[in-house]
Protein backbone atom coordinates (compact mmCIF):
# COMPACT_ATOMS: atom_id res chain seq x y z
CA UNK A 1 0.00 0.00 0.00
CA UNK A 2 1.26 4.00 -0.67
CA UNK A 3 0.04 6.74 0.48
CA UNK A 4 -2.94 8.22 -1.81
CA UNK A 5 -1.93 11.70 -4.38
CA UNK A 6 -4.09 14.60 -4.14
CA UNK A 7 -5.05 14.40 -6.81
CA UNK A 8 -4.65 12.57 -10.64
CA UNK A 9 -3.81 15.66 -12.08
CA UNK A 10 -0.45 15.84 -9.95
CA UNK A 11 0.70 13.00 -11.36
CA UNK A 12 4.05 13.90 -13.67
CA UNK A 13 6.39 11.19 -14.14
CA UNK A 14 6.08 8.94 -17.75
CA UNK A 15 4.60 5.52 -17.83
CA UNK A 16 5.24 5.03 -21.61
CA UNK A 17 7.63 2.09 -20.74
CA UNK A 18 4.84 0.35 -18.72
CA UNK A 19 2.64 1.14 -21.73
CA UNK A 20 4.99 -0.01 -24.72
CA UNK A 21 5.60 -3.26 -22.72
CA UNK A 22 2.11 -4.16 -22.52
CA UNK A 23 0.35 -2.43 -24.79
CA UNK A 24 0.88 -4.32 -27.65
CA UNK A 25 -0.55 -7.04 -26.71
CA UNK A 26 -1.92 -9.71 -28.88
CA UNK A 27 -5.27 -10.28 -26.87
CA UNK A 28 -7.53 -8.10 -29.38
CA UNK A 29 -6.40 -10.19 -32.24
CA UNK A 30 -9.00 -12.31 -33.85
CA UNK A 31 -9.49 -15.83 -32.72
CA UNK A 32 -8.12 -17.66 -35.64
CA UNK A 33 -4.65 -15.86 -34.98
CA UNK A 34 -4.82 -17.10 -31.54
CA UNK A 35 -5.13 -20.78 -32.44
CA UNK A 36 -1.33 -20.51 -34.62
CA UNK A 37 0.15 -18.72 -31.85
CA UNK A 38 2.54 -20.59 -29.98
CA UNK A 39 2.12 -21.72 -26.99
CA UNK A 40 5.79 -21.14 -25.28
CA UNK A 41 5.29 -18.49 -22.60
CA UNK A 42 2.35 -18.22 -20.51
CA UNK A 43 -0.07 -21.52 -20.66
CA UNK A 44 0.95 -22.04 -17.01
CA UNK A 45 -0.63 -18.92 -16.03
CA UNK A 46 -3.39 -16.70 -15.71
CA UNK A 47 -1.48 -13.27 -14.84
CA UNK A 48 -0.74 -11.69 -18.22
CA UNK A 49 -2.58 -9.71 -20.75
CA UNK A 50 -2.39 -12.95 -23.74
CA UNK A 51 -5.04 -15.54 -23.11
CA UNK A 52 -3.69 -19.12 -24.31
CA UNK A 53 -5.61 -20.52 -27.58
CA UNK A 54 -7.23 -23.59 -27.95
CA UNK A 55 -4.36 -25.30 -28.96
CA UNK A 56 -2.28 -23.79 -26.08
CA UNK A 57 -4.92 -25.37 -23.38
CA UNK A 58 -5.04 -28.99 -25.32
CA UNK A 59 -1.39 -29.08 -25.32
CA UNK A 60 -1.18 -27.96 -21.62
CA UNK A 61 -3.82 -30.42 -20.40
CA UNK A 62 -2.53 -33.39 -22.72
CA UNK A 63 0.67 -32.77 -20.75
CA UNK A 64 -0.55 -32.61 -17.29
CA UNK A 65 -3.91 -34.58 -17.28
CA UNK A 66 -3.47 -38.16 -15.66
CA UNK A 67 -4.75 -41.32 -18.17
CA UNK A 68 -8.35 -41.65 -17.10
CA UNK A 69 -8.67 -37.43 -17.40
CA UNK A 70 -7.05 -37.79 -20.90
CA UNK A 71 -9.29 -40.95 -22.42
CA UNK A 72 -12.23 -38.87 -20.98
CA UNK A 73 -11.66 -35.17 -22.12
CA UNK A 74 -10.33 -36.75 -25.34
CA UNK A 75 -13.91 -38.79 -25.85
CA UNK A 76 -15.64 -35.60 -24.86
CA UNK A 77 -14.11 -33.38 -27.24
CA UNK A 78 -14.92 -35.56 -30.34
CA UNK A 79 -17.89 -36.24 -28.89
CA UNK A 80 -18.78 -32.00 -28.57
CA UNK A 81 -17.09 -32.32 -32.29
CA UNK A 82 -19.56 -34.40 -33.77
CA UNK A 83 -22.28 -33.44 -32.29
CA UNK A 84 -22.84 -29.36 -31.47
CA UNK A 85 -26.11 -28.14 -31.16
CA UNK A 86 -29.07 -28.78 -28.92
CA UNK A 87 -29.86 -32.35 -28.59
CA UNK A 88 -32.68 -33.03 -25.83
CA UNK A 89 -33.12 -31.52 -22.41
CA UNK A 90 -29.46 -31.44 -21.93
CA UNK A 91 -26.73 -32.08 -24.82
CA UNK A 92 -24.21 -34.71 -24.34
CA UNK A 93 -21.87 -31.61 -24.74
CA UNK A 94 -23.50 -29.98 -22.12
CA UNK A 95 -23.20 -32.77 -19.55
CA UNK A 96 -19.67 -33.24 -20.01
CA UNK A 97 -19.41 -29.57 -19.39
CA UNK A 98 -20.82 -29.92 -15.91
CA UNK A 99 -18.87 -32.41 -15.05
CA UNK A 100 -15.34 -31.84 -16.54
CA UNK A 101 -14.67 -30.37 -13.04
CA UNK A 102 -14.65 -33.70 -11.29
CA UNK A 103 -13.47 -35.97 -14.59
CA UNK A 104 -10.51 -33.46 -14.74
CA UNK A 105 -9.72 -31.92 -11.49
CA UNK A 106 -10.50 -28.39 -10.61
CA UNK A 107 -7.23 -27.02 -11.52
CA UNK A 108 -7.55 -28.17 -15.04
CA UNK A 109 -11.63 -27.48 -15.11
CA UNK A 110 -11.28 -24.10 -16.89
CA UNK A 111 -9.59 -25.58 -19.62
CA UNK A 112 -11.28 -28.76 -20.17
CA UNK A 113 -14.41 -26.63 -20.03
CA UNK A 114 -13.25 -24.27 -22.64
CA UNK A 115 -11.98 -26.44 -24.77
CA UNK A 116 -15.26 -28.65 -24.54
CA UNK A 117 -17.42 -25.04 -25.47
CA UNK A 118 -14.56 -24.79 -28.50
CA UNK A 119 -14.94 -28.28 -29.64
CA UNK A 120 -19.04 -27.72 -29.87
CA UNK A 121 -18.54 -24.57 -31.62
CA UNK A 122 -20.83 -22.69 -29.15
CA UNK A 123 -22.30 -19.85 -30.66
CA UNK A 124 -23.18 -16.42 -28.20
CA UNK A 125 -27.02 -18.30 -27.58
CA UNK A 126 -25.56 -21.98 -26.81
CA UNK A 127 -22.94 -19.69 -24.26
CA UNK A 128 -25.94 -17.66 -22.93
CA UNK A 129 -27.77 -20.45 -21.95
CA UNK A 130 -24.84 -22.67 -20.75
CA UNK A 131 -23.65 -19.78 -18.62
CA UNK A 132 -27.54 -18.94 -17.06
CA UNK A 133 -27.65 -23.05 -16.13
CA UNK A 134 -24.40 -23.40 -14.81
CA UNK A 135 -22.44 -23.20 -11.41
CA UNK A 136 -19.86 -20.30 -10.63
CA UNK A 137 -17.43 -22.73 -12.19
CA UNK A 138 -18.83 -23.23 -15.40
CA UNK A 139 -20.02 -19.42 -16.06
CA UNK A 140 -16.29 -18.73 -15.02
CA UNK A 141 -15.12 -20.97 -17.89
CA UNK A 142 -18.14 -19.44 -20.84
CA UNK A 143 -16.11 -15.89 -19.79
CA UNK A 144 -12.65 -17.41 -20.62
CA UNK A 145 -14.43 -18.65 -24.03
CA UNK A 146 -15.65 -15.64 -25.19
CA UNK A 147 -12.78 -14.23 -26.84
CA UNK A 148 -12.07 -17.64 -28.45
CA UNK A 149 -16.13 -18.00 -29.86
CA UNK A 150 -18.11 -15.07 -30.36
CA UNK A 151 -16.54 -12.03 -32.84
CA UNK A 152 -19.01 -9.38 -31.79
CA UNK A 153 -20.23 -7.78 -28.70
CA UNK A 154 -23.30 -9.79 -29.25
CA UNK A 155 -22.31 -12.09 -25.53
CA UNK A 156 -21.78 -8.51 -23.77
CA UNK A 157 -24.52 -9.61 -21.38
CA UNK A 158 -23.08 -12.15 -20.01
CA UNK A 159 -19.93 -10.13 -19.24
CA UNK A 160 -22.54 -7.44 -17.45
CA UNK A 161 -23.80 -10.17 -15.38
CA UNK A 162 -20.73 -11.32 -14.21
CA UNK A 163 -19.40 -7.72 -13.18
CA UNK A 164 -22.34 -7.56 -11.51
CA UNK A 165 -21.84 -10.10 -9.07
CA UNK A 166 -19.01 -9.99 -6.14
CA UNK A 167 -17.69 -13.29 -6.55
CA UNK A 168 -13.64 -11.97 -7.53
CA UNK A 169 -13.20 -15.10 -9.41
CA UNK A 170 -15.84 -14.42 -11.94
CA UNK A 171 -15.04 -10.95 -11.81
CA UNK A 172 -11.42 -11.64 -12.95
CA UNK A 173 -12.44 -13.90 -15.43
CA UNK A 174 -15.51 -11.18 -16.91
CA UNK A 175 -12.27 -8.61 -17.58
CA UNK A 176 -10.59 -10.43 -19.71
CA UNK A 177 -9.68 -10.30 -23.86
CA UNK A 178 -13.41 -10.15 -24.56
CA UNK A 179 -14.30 -7.17 -22.45
CA UNK A 180 -11.33 -5.24 -23.77
CA UNK A 181 -12.85 -5.44 -27.07
CA UNK A 182 -16.34 -4.57 -26.33
CA UNK A 183 -17.31 -3.37 -23.20
CA UNK A 184 -18.43 0.58 -23.03
CA UNK A 185 -16.31 2.72 -21.41
CA UNK A 186 -18.37 3.47 -18.82
CA UNK A 187 -18.61 0.04 -17.90
CA UNK A 188 -15.17 -0.92 -18.31
CA UNK A 189 -14.09 1.99 -16.17
CA UNK A 190 -16.77 0.42 -13.16
CA UNK A 191 -14.81 -2.65 -14.05
CA UNK A 192 -11.67 -1.65 -13.49
CA UNK A 193 -12.50 0.57 -9.99
CA UNK A 194 -14.57 -3.14 -9.41
CA UNK A 195 -11.46 -4.71 -9.60
CA UNK A 196 -9.83 -2.47 -7.23
CA UNK A 197 -12.72 -2.56 -4.68
CA UNK A 198 -12.90 -6.05 -4.26
CA UNK A 199 -8.81 -7.10 -4.81
CA UNK A 200 -9.07 -8.21 -7.89
CA UNK A 201 -5.08 -7.89 -9.36
CA UNK A 202 -5.72 -5.26 -12.48
CA UNK A 203 -3.03 -7.32 -13.86
CA UNK A 204 -6.10 -9.33 -14.82
CA UNK A 205 -7.98 -6.86 -16.57
CA UNK A 206 -7.24 -7.55 -20.25
CA UNK A 207 -5.46 -4.87 -22.72
CA UNK A 208 -5.71 -2.45 -19.61
CA UNK A 209 -2.76 -0.22 -20.83
CA UNK A 210 -4.31 0.34 -24.17
CA UNK A 211 -7.78 1.29 -22.70
CA UNK A 212 -6.67 3.50 -19.81
CA UNK A 213 -4.32 5.09 -21.87
CA UNK A 214 -5.51 9.00 -21.72
CA UNK A 215 -8.75 8.46 -20.22
CA UNK A 216 -9.23 11.45 -18.13
CA UNK A 217 -12.39 10.02 -16.75
CA UNK A 218 -11.09 7.20 -15.45
CA UNK A 219 -8.44 9.17 -13.75
CA UNK A 220 -10.66 10.94 -12.17
CA UNK A 221 -12.63 8.53 -10.87
CA UNK A 222 -9.64 6.91 -9.53
CA UNK A 223 -9.14 9.83 -7.84
CA UNK A 224 -11.82 10.42 -6.07
CA UNK A 225 -11.74 6.31 -4.93
CA UNK A 226 -8.56 7.32 -3.60
CA UNK A 227 -9.77 10.58 -1.53
CA UNK A 228 -12.32 8.50 -0.01
CA UNK A 229 -9.79 5.74 1.21
CA UNK A 230 -8.06 8.63 2.53
CA UNK A 231 -10.57 10.45 4.23
CA UNK A 232 -11.76 7.51 5.88
CA UNK A 233 -8.08 6.74 7.41
CA UNK A 234 -7.32 3.73 5.27
CA UNK A 235 -4.77 3.39 2.48
CA UNK A 236 -5.05 3.09 -1.09
CA UNK A 237 -4.28 -0.05 -2.72
CA UNK A 238 -1.21 -0.03 -4.89
CA UNK A 239 -3.08 -0.88 -8.06
CA UNK A 240 -5.15 2.38 -8.22
CA UNK A 241 -1.98 4.31 -8.57
CA UNK A 242 -0.86 1.71 -11.17
CA UNK A 243 -4.34 2.73 -13.04
CA UNK A 244 -3.58 6.20 -12.62
CA UNK A 245 -0.52 5.76 -14.16
CA UNK A 246 -1.94 4.25 -17.17
CA UNK A 247 -4.44 7.28 -17.35
CA UNK A 248 -1.38 9.35 -17.89
CA UNK A 249 -1.49 12.30 -19.87
CA UNK A 250 -4.85 14.01 -19.64
CA UNK A 251 -6.21 16.04 -17.18
CA UNK A 252 -9.10 15.09 -15.54
CA UNK A 253 -12.46 17.41 -16.47
CA UNK A 254 -13.00 19.30 -13.68
CA UNK A 255 -16.22 19.42 -11.59
CA UNK A 256 -17.92 16.44 -12.48
CA UNK A 257 -20.90 15.68 -10.81
CA UNK A 258 -21.20 11.79 -9.84
CA UNK A 259 -22.51 9.85 -7.02
CA UNK A 260 -20.46 7.66 -4.46
CA UNK A 261 -22.28 4.18 -4.44
CA UNK A 262 -21.51 1.65 -2.52
CA UNK A 263 -21.31 -2.01 -3.66
CA UNK A 264 -23.03 -4.30 -2.49
CA UNK B 1 -10.37 -31.58 15.95
CA UNK B 2 -11.68 -31.67 12.27
CA UNK B 3 -14.87 -31.16 11.61
CA UNK B 4 -17.22 -31.71 8.62
CA UNK B 5 -20.90 -30.34 9.10
CA UNK B 6 -23.18 -32.84 7.15
CA UNK B 7 -25.75 -30.62 7.36
CA UNK B 8 -26.00 -26.93 7.52
CA UNK B 9 -27.98 -23.80 5.82
CA UNK B 10 -25.19 -21.90 5.37
CA UNK B 11 -27.32 -18.97 3.31
CA UNK B 12 -29.03 -18.22 6.41
CA UNK B 13 -26.39 -17.60 8.22
CA UNK B 14 -23.40 -14.86 8.90
CA UNK B 15 -19.94 -14.34 8.03
CA UNK B 16 -19.64 -14.47 12.08
CA UNK B 17 -20.62 -18.13 11.81
CA UNK B 18 -18.27 -19.34 8.99
CA UNK B 19 -15.40 -17.51 11.53
CA UNK B 20 -16.65 -19.13 14.63
CA UNK B 21 -17.09 -22.37 12.85
CA UNK B 22 -13.51 -22.61 11.13
CA UNK B 23 -12.34 -21.12 14.71
CA UNK B 24 -13.91 -24.47 15.99
CA UNK B 25 -12.15 -26.69 13.52
CA UNK B 26 -15.40 -26.65 10.92
CA UNK B 27 -13.32 -27.45 7.56
CA UNK B 28 -16.27 -29.05 5.43
CA UNK B 29 -19.73 -28.53 5.23
CA UNK B 30 -22.58 -30.02 3.01
CA UNK B 31 -25.49 -27.71 2.66
CA UNK B 32 -29.00 -29.49 1.92
CA UNK B 33 -31.53 -27.11 -0.55
CA UNK B 34 -34.31 -27.23 1.95
CA UNK B 35 -37.52 -24.92 3.32
CA UNK B 36 -36.98 -21.19 3.26
CA UNK B 37 -39.07 -20.02 5.77
CA UNK B 38 -41.25 -18.24 3.66
CA UNK B 39 -43.24 -20.39 0.87
CA UNK B 40 -41.75 -20.82 -2.58
CA UNK B 41 -44.20 -19.85 -5.46
CA UNK B 42 -42.69 -21.31 -8.36
CA UNK B 43 -39.48 -22.99 -10.03
CA UNK B 44 -37.85 -20.04 -10.69
CA UNK B 45 -37.72 -18.95 -7.25
CA UNK B 46 -35.70 -22.65 -6.77
CA UNK B 47 -33.34 -22.05 -9.90
CA UNK B 48 -32.10 -18.86 -7.94
CA UNK B 49 -31.79 -20.67 -4.71
CA UNK B 50 -29.88 -23.92 -6.03
CA UNK B 51 -27.81 -21.53 -8.27
CA UNK B 52 -26.82 -19.72 -5.07
CA UNK B 53 -25.83 -22.68 -3.49
CA UNK B 54 -23.60 -23.49 -6.48
CA UNK B 55 -22.18 -20.23 -6.70
CA UNK B 56 -22.26 -17.35 -4.05
CA UNK B 57 -22.43 -19.67 -1.03
CA UNK B 58 -19.19 -21.98 -1.94
CA UNK B 59 -17.17 -18.65 -2.61
CA UNK B 60 -18.39 -17.39 0.66
CA UNK B 61 -17.38 -20.23 2.54
CA UNK B 62 -14.22 -20.17 0.84
CA UNK B 63 -13.42 -16.98 1.67
CA UNK B 64 -13.21 -18.40 5.46
CA UNK B 65 -11.29 -21.72 4.46
CA UNK B 66 -13.77 -24.17 4.12
CA UNK B 67 -15.43 -26.31 1.78
CA UNK B 68 -18.65 -26.19 0.96
CA UNK B 69 -20.89 -28.54 -1.18
CA UNK B 70 -24.69 -28.67 -1.87
CA UNK B 71 -27.39 -31.34 -2.03
CA UNK B 72 -30.21 -30.58 -4.49
CA UNK B 73 -33.88 -31.63 -4.13
CA UNK B 74 -37.84 -30.45 -3.78
CA UNK B 75 -37.64 -30.64 -0.45
CA UNK B 76 -41.16 -32.64 1.08
CA UNK B 77 -42.74 -29.35 2.62
CA UNK B 78 -43.30 -28.05 -0.78
CA UNK B 79 -43.46 -31.25 -2.68
CA UNK B 80 -47.16 -30.17 -1.46
CA UNK B 81 -47.78 -27.18 -3.85
CA UNK B 82 -48.74 -27.86 -6.97
CA UNK B 83 -47.06 -24.70 -7.76
CA UNK B 84 -43.72 -25.85 -7.10
CA UNK B 85 -43.98 -29.69 -7.87
CA UNK B 86 -42.44 -28.74 -11.56
CA UNK B 87 -38.78 -28.08 -10.34
CA UNK B 88 -38.75 -32.14 -10.32
CA UNK B 89 -38.49 -31.57 -14.00
CA UNK B 90 -35.39 -29.46 -13.55
CA UNK B 91 -33.90 -31.13 -11.28
CA UNK B 92 -31.89 -33.44 -13.41
CA UNK B 93 -29.84 -30.32 -14.80
CA UNK B 94 -28.48 -29.89 -11.50
CA UNK B 95 -27.76 -33.06 -10.69
CA UNK B 96 -25.03 -33.56 -12.91
CA UNK B 97 -23.08 -30.32 -11.44
CA UNK B 98 -20.11 -31.05 -9.71
CA UNK B 99 -20.76 -29.55 -6.22
CA UNK B 100 -23.91 -31.77 -5.81
CA UNK B 101 -23.17 -34.65 -3.45
CA UNK B 102 -26.55 -36.22 -3.02
CA UNK B 103 -29.92 -35.69 -3.51
CA UNK B 104 -31.79 -34.26 -0.62
CA UNK B 105 -33.39 -32.94 1.56
CA UNK B 106 -36.25 -35.45 0.44
CA UNK B 107 -38.28 -37.39 2.80
CA UNK B 108 -41.82 -36.38 4.30
CA UNK B 109 -43.28 -33.69 6.04
CA UNK B 110 -47.25 -34.52 6.74
CA UNK B 111 -46.69 -38.16 5.08
CA UNK B 112 -49.11 -36.97 2.12
CA UNK B 113 -49.57 -38.93 -1.55
CA UNK B 114 -47.52 -35.88 -2.87
CA UNK B 115 -44.94 -36.26 -0.62
CA UNK B 116 -45.15 -40.24 -1.68
CA UNK B 117 -44.30 -38.80 -5.05
CA UNK B 118 -42.00 -36.56 -4.94
CA UNK B 119 -39.92 -39.05 -2.28
CA UNK B 120 -40.35 -41.83 -4.82
CA UNK B 121 -39.29 -39.53 -7.97
CA UNK B 122 -36.37 -38.07 -5.89
CA UNK B 123 -34.92 -41.68 -5.17
CA UNK B 124 -34.85 -42.83 -8.80
CA UNK B 125 -32.93 -39.76 -9.39
CA UNK B 126 -30.84 -40.16 -6.80
CA UNK B 127 -30.21 -43.79 -8.36
CA UNK B 128 -29.79 -42.71 -12.11
CA UNK B 129 -27.45 -39.64 -11.16
CA UNK B 130 -24.79 -42.02 -9.37
CA UNK B 131 -25.65 -39.84 -6.39
CA UNK B 132 -26.96 -40.85 -2.71
CA UNK B 133 -29.91 -39.25 -0.87
CA UNK B 134 -29.95 -37.57 2.04
CA UNK B 135 -33.97 -38.07 3.81
CA UNK B 136 -35.17 -36.21 6.21
CA UNK B 137 -37.35 -37.36 8.99
CA UNK B 138 -40.47 -35.44 10.08
CA UNK B 139 -40.88 -33.79 12.94
CA UNK B 140 -44.72 -34.56 13.84
CA UNK B 141 -45.33 -38.79 13.72
CA UNK B 142 -41.89 -39.31 13.72
CA UNK B 143 -41.81 -43.16 14.17
CA UNK B 144 -44.53 -43.90 11.80
CA UNK B 145 -42.91 -41.15 9.33
CA UNK B 146 -38.86 -43.30 9.64
CA UNK B 147 -41.10 -46.66 9.06
CA UNK B 148 -42.72 -44.90 5.68
CA UNK B 149 -38.88 -43.54 4.63
CA UNK B 150 -37.40 -47.14 5.34
CA UNK B 151 -40.56 -48.66 2.88
CA UNK B 152 -39.93 -45.89 0.23
CA UNK B 153 -36.16 -46.64 0.25
CA UNK B 154 -36.28 -50.45 -0.02
CA UNK B 155 -39.22 -50.39 -2.72
CA UNK B 156 -36.69 -48.25 -4.74
CA UNK B 157 -33.30 -48.24 -6.94
CA UNK B 158 -31.22 -46.92 -4.26
CA UNK B 159 -29.60 -49.20 -1.75
CA UNK B 160 -30.25 -48.31 1.59
CA UNK B 161 -26.38 -48.04 2.23
CA UNK B 162 -26.59 -44.91 0.02
CA UNK B 163 -28.95 -43.36 1.95
CA UNK B 164 -28.56 -40.92 4.85
CA UNK B 165 -31.36 -40.73 7.58
CA UNK B 166 -31.28 -37.94 9.33
CA UNK B 167 -32.74 -36.17 12.26
CA UNK B 168 -32.80 -39.46 14.28
CA UNK B 169 -33.40 -39.95 17.90
CA UNK B 170 -33.89 -42.32 20.56
CA UNK B 171 -36.93 -43.85 19.38
CA UNK B 172 -35.97 -43.67 15.35
CA UNK B 173 -32.50 -45.04 15.58
CA UNK B 174 -32.71 -48.56 15.99
CA UNK B 175 -35.29 -49.31 12.73
CA UNK B 176 -32.75 -46.65 10.67
CA UNK B 177 -29.77 -48.84 11.71
CA UNK B 178 -31.52 -52.31 10.98
CA UNK B 179 -32.39 -50.96 7.66
CA UNK B 180 -28.39 -50.75 7.22
CA UNK B 181 -28.71 -46.48 6.00
CA UNK B 182 -26.39 -43.90 7.51
CA UNK B 183 -27.99 -42.79 10.45
CA UNK B 184 -28.00 -38.42 10.75
CA UNK B 185 -28.51 -36.78 14.12
CA UNK B 186 -28.95 -32.75 14.14
CA UNK B 187 -28.46 -31.34 17.43
CA UNK B 188 -30.09 -28.52 18.22
CA UNK B 189 -30.47 -26.01 21.30
CA UNK B 190 -33.64 -26.89 22.37
CA UNK B 191 -35.45 -29.28 20.24
CA UNK B 192 -34.38 -32.64 18.00
CA UNK B 193 -30.66 -33.80 19.96
CA UNK B 194 -28.93 -32.49 22.34
CA UNK B 195 -25.12 -33.12 23.09
CA UNK B 196 -25.58 -35.30 26.37
CA UNK B 197 -28.84 -37.81 24.14
CA UNK B 198 -26.06 -37.71 21.48
CA UNK B 199 -23.28 -39.21 23.68
CA UNK B 200 -25.75 -41.57 24.96
CA UNK B 201 -26.96 -42.83 21.92
CA UNK B 202 -23.51 -43.34 20.52
CA UNK B 203 -22.54 -45.40 23.34
CA UNK B 204 -25.57 -47.44 23.01
CA UNK B 205 -25.14 -48.04 18.84
CA UNK B 206 -21.55 -47.36 18.28
CA UNK B 207 -19.94 -44.67 15.81
CA UNK B 208 -20.13 -46.77 12.35
CA UNK B 209 -22.18 -44.51 9.87
CA UNK B 210 -22.79 -42.48 12.20
CA UNK B 211 -23.31 -38.55 11.36
CA UNK B 212 -23.49 -35.84 13.55
CA UNK B 213 -25.13 -32.43 12.43
CA UNK B 214 -25.87 -29.01 13.54
CA UNK B 215 -28.44 -28.41 11.19
CA UNK B 216 -28.07 -24.62 11.68
CA UNK B 217 -30.72 -22.76 9.75
CA UNK B 218 -32.52 -19.56 10.03
CA UNK B 219 -34.19 -20.69 13.49
CA UNK B 220 -32.71 -21.18 16.53
CA UNK B 221 -29.66 -23.07 15.83
CA UNK B 222 -26.08 -22.98 16.99
CA UNK B 223 -23.40 -23.82 14.46
CA UNK B 224 -20.74 -24.53 16.63
CA UNK B 225 -23.22 -27.93 18.10
CA UNK B 226 -21.13 -30.28 15.75
CA UNK B 227 -17.96 -29.31 17.76
CA UNK B 228 -19.73 -29.38 21.31
CA UNK B 229 -20.57 -32.94 20.39
CA UNK B 230 -17.07 -33.80 19.49
CA UNK B 231 -16.16 -31.98 22.92
CA UNK B 232 -18.22 -33.89 25.01
CA UNK B 233 -17.28 -37.20 23.24
CA UNK B 234 -13.75 -36.46 24.62
CA UNK B 235 -15.02 -35.53 28.36
CA UNK B 236 -17.08 -38.85 28.57
CA UNK B 237 -14.65 -41.32 27.21
CA UNK B 238 -14.37 -41.56 23.42
CA UNK B 239 -10.45 -41.21 22.09
CA UNK B 240 -9.60 -38.41 19.33
CA UNK B 241 -10.05 -41.56 17.02
CA UNK B 242 -13.80 -41.95 17.50
CA UNK B 243 -14.85 -38.05 17.24
CA UNK B 244 -12.80 -37.79 14.34
CA UNK B 245 -14.85 -41.01 12.40
CA UNK B 246 -18.00 -39.21 13.16
CA UNK B 247 -17.23 -36.06 12.91
CA UNK B 248 -14.70 -36.12 9.61
CA UNK B 249 -14.32 -39.33 7.87
CA UNK B 250 -18.47 -40.69 8.13
CA UNK B 251 -19.93 -37.98 6.68
CA UNK B 252 -16.57 -38.04 3.97
CA UNK B 253 -17.23 -41.57 3.33
CA UNK B 254 -20.90 -41.03 3.03
CA UNK B 255 -20.98 -37.86 0.71
CA UNK B 256 -18.02 -39.63 -1.17
CA UNK B 257 -20.34 -41.82 -2.52
CA UNK B 258 -21.19 -39.52 -4.94
CA UNK B 259 -17.37 -39.31 -6.69
CA UNK B 260 -17.61 -35.46 -6.48
CA UNK B 261 -16.28 -34.24 -2.88
CA UNK B 262 -13.23 -31.92 -3.60
CA UNK B 263 -12.20 -30.78 0.25
CA UNK B 264 -9.42 -28.57 -1.14
CA UNK B 265 -10.74 -25.33 -0.76
CA UNK B 266 -7.22 -24.06 -2.35
CA UNK B 267 -9.15 -24.06 -5.84
CA UNK B 268 -10.45 -20.79 -5.03
CA UNK B 269 -6.54 -18.94 -5.77
CA UNK B 270 -8.65 -15.38 -6.24
CA UNK B 271 -10.29 -15.21 -3.36
CA UNK B 272 -7.29 -15.43 -1.59
CA UNK B 273 -5.87 -12.00 -3.35
CA UNK B 274 -8.96 -10.50 -3.10
CA UNK B 275 -12.14 -10.47 -1.03
CA UNK B 276 -15.61 -9.54 -1.51
CA UNK B 277 -17.54 -10.28 1.28
CA UNK B 278 -15.30 -9.08 3.75
CA UNK B 279 -16.00 -5.36 3.54
CA UNK B 280 -12.10 -4.14 4.28
CA UNK B 281 -9.37 -5.20 5.88
CA UNK B 282 -9.37 -4.04 9.54
CA UNK B 283 -8.72 -0.38 9.74
CA UNK B 284 -6.18 -0.86 11.98
CA UNK B 285 -3.61 -3.71 11.11
CA UNK B 286 -3.35 -5.33 14.35
CA UNK B 287 -7.30 -5.70 15.17
CA UNK B 288 -7.81 -9.22 15.14
CA UNK B 289 -10.49 -9.95 12.53
CA UNK B 290 -10.19 -13.76 13.52
CA UNK B 291 -11.02 -15.59 16.54
CA UNK B 292 -8.47 -18.09 17.86
CA UNK B 293 -8.23 -21.07 16.06
CA UNK B 294 -7.15 -24.10 16.52
CA UNK B 295 -5.06 -24.23 13.22
CA UNK B 296 -3.64 -22.61 10.85
CA UNK B 297 -5.84 -19.43 9.44
CA UNK B 298 -7.48 -19.95 6.31
CA UNK B 299 -4.92 -18.61 3.58
CA UNK B 300 -7.11 -15.51 2.55
CA UNK B 301 -5.96 -11.99 2.48
CA UNK B 302 -8.63 -8.88 3.16
CA UNK B 303 -7.49 -6.41 0.87
CA UNK B 304 -10.93 -5.14 -0.49
CA UNK B 305 -14.16 -3.14 0.35
CA UNK B 306 -17.66 -4.30 -0.34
Amino acid sequence: MTQPRATPAARTDSTQDTIQDRGNSDSAQAPEDAETRDAQDDTHSTHTARTPSPADLRRHLTTHLDEAARTWLEHALDEAAAHPGIHGPISPWELRLAEAGRRCGAAHADAARVLILHAARAGTDALTRVYFQGTADERRAVLHALPHLVSGPGALPLVEDALRTNDTRLLTAAVGPYAARHLAPHDWRHAVLKCLFTGVPVEHVADLPRRAHGDGELARMLGDYAAERTAAGRTVPEDLNRVLDLTESVTPAPGTDHPHGKES
Amino acid sequence: MRIFDPHIHMTSRTTDDYEAMYAAGVRAVVEPSFWLGQPRTSPASFRDYFDALLGWEPFRAAQYGIAHHCTIALNPKEANDPRCVPVLDELPRYLVKDNVVAVGEIGYDSMTPAEDNALATQLQLAADHGLPALVHTPHRDKLAGLRRTVDAVRESALPPERVLVDHLNETTVKEAKDSGSWLGFSVYPDTKMDEERMVAILRAYGTEQVLVNSAADWGRSDPLKTRKVGDLMLAEGFDEDDVDRVLWRNPVAFYGLSGRLNLDVTGTEATHEGNSVLRGAPKDPHEPDFGPGDGEEPARVPVAEV
